[in-house]
């Protein structure tokens, strides 16, 4: 069924249009690598403050509070920008080992960030000025960094599909 | 035997060093270079970003801008060193390419120009800060702070923009 929905997405003229496109898809690409900066620049910084490794005289909060708002846009960024690499061509990028273990990836960072947020982050008041975490947020922070450099290690290999 | 000569010869050089053959014969050692190019890039950018988002008055504000230049300091020289590591390695292994390339002439310019200005002005503003935490603390960001954070913004997205360029041309 999914193969079908590839298929079927990947005959749409916009579909055909960009993946022959000479500037479009570059630049598409482009984007992509560059909200990396933005995006998980500032996951990694945050991950590094759980683990009282970075910005230690920081409040947790004010660090939230401030890059979120720039974490988002690149994540936008990411996602908007990921989507359209898919959808120009959709039946490639579901055949691709990499490509899936990627989404599973991502879908396993997601999970973390969320339960990080449910759970500890609610008594955030308690921990919010000391250097070093409670043990669940720099799990959470240490399960975040494996994730997220795996994510990219699996976005660079879908170009090496044979490998 | 004139400048470029020198340049083709010491790329040539490169090109040939064990290491870069190595790199070449390996199907899987590029794209793991590749990944830690990147993973270094998220590094570098996320440090060189919250500090002069700090300068131009859009991020931390409630911090000062020597705590946050002292908070990430060391992760900013750890994401250099592994950029410049695995840069210098990718060019090796392709290194003929490299040298008749418009955009990877550009990027090195803009890598040295970005260097020379992160580690003088940039560098000296930002201890000057940390010398007068009291008078600099606060809201406060001054039209020297926000130049400074321009110029540095704008010298590592151009060395960013011309890095995807190589890909291209």
């Amino acid at each position: 069924v999914i193969l079908r929905v590839c298929t079927w997405l990947g005959a749409m003229p916009w579909s055909i249009a960009l993946r022959e496109s000479l500037w479009v898809y570059p630049l598409i690409e482009t984007v992509h690598v560059l909200a990396l900066c933005l995006f998980l620049g500032f996951a990694l910084l945050l991950d590094l403050r759980l683990l009282g490794l970075a910005l230690r005289r920081t409040p947790v909060t004010d660090i939230m509070r401030s890059v979120m708002p720039w974490t988002w846009t690149g994540f936008v960024l990411m996602v908007i920008s990921g989507v359209l690499l898919f959808y120009s061509d959709p039946v490639k990028f579901y055949g691709n080992p990499y490509f899936r273990l990627k989404l599973a990836t991502l879908a396993a960072a997601g999970l973390n960030g969320w339960i990080f947020h449910v759970t500890v982050y609610r008594g955030v008041s308690a921990w919010d000025d000391a250097p070093v975490t409670p043990r669940r947020a720099r799990l959470a922070g240490v399960l975040s960094l494996l994730l997220w450099s795996a994510i990219v290690i699996l976005g660079r290999l879908i170009a090496y599909e044979s490998l | 035997m004139n400048r470029f000569d020198v340049v083709q010869q010491f790329c040539a050089w490169c090109y040939n060093t064990p290491l870069a053959s190595a790199i070449r014969d390996s199907t899987w050692l590029f794209p793991a270079i590749e990944a830690s190019h990147l993973l270094g890039l998220a590094l570098l950018g996320g440090t060189v970003l919250i500090v002069d988002l700090r300068l131009l008055g859009w991020g931390l504000r409630r911090q000062t801008v020597a705590d946050v230049a002292t908070g990430v300091r060391g992760w900013m020289t750890a994401g250099l060193i592994v950029m410049l590591t695995s840069g210098a390695l990718l060019f090796a292994s392709e290194a003929m390419k490299c040298y008749d390339s418009g955009p990877f002439r550009l990027k090195m310019l803009s890598l040295a120009l970005a260097l020379l200005f992160t580690f003088t002005i940039r560098r000296r503003h930002l201890a000057r800060a940390m010398h007068t935490t009291h008078a600099n603390s606060e809201i406060a960001t001054g039209r020297k702070d926000r130049l400074v954070a321009m110029a540095s913004l704008s010298l590592w997205s151009s060395v960013g923009l011309m890095g995807r360029a190589i890909g291209f041309w």
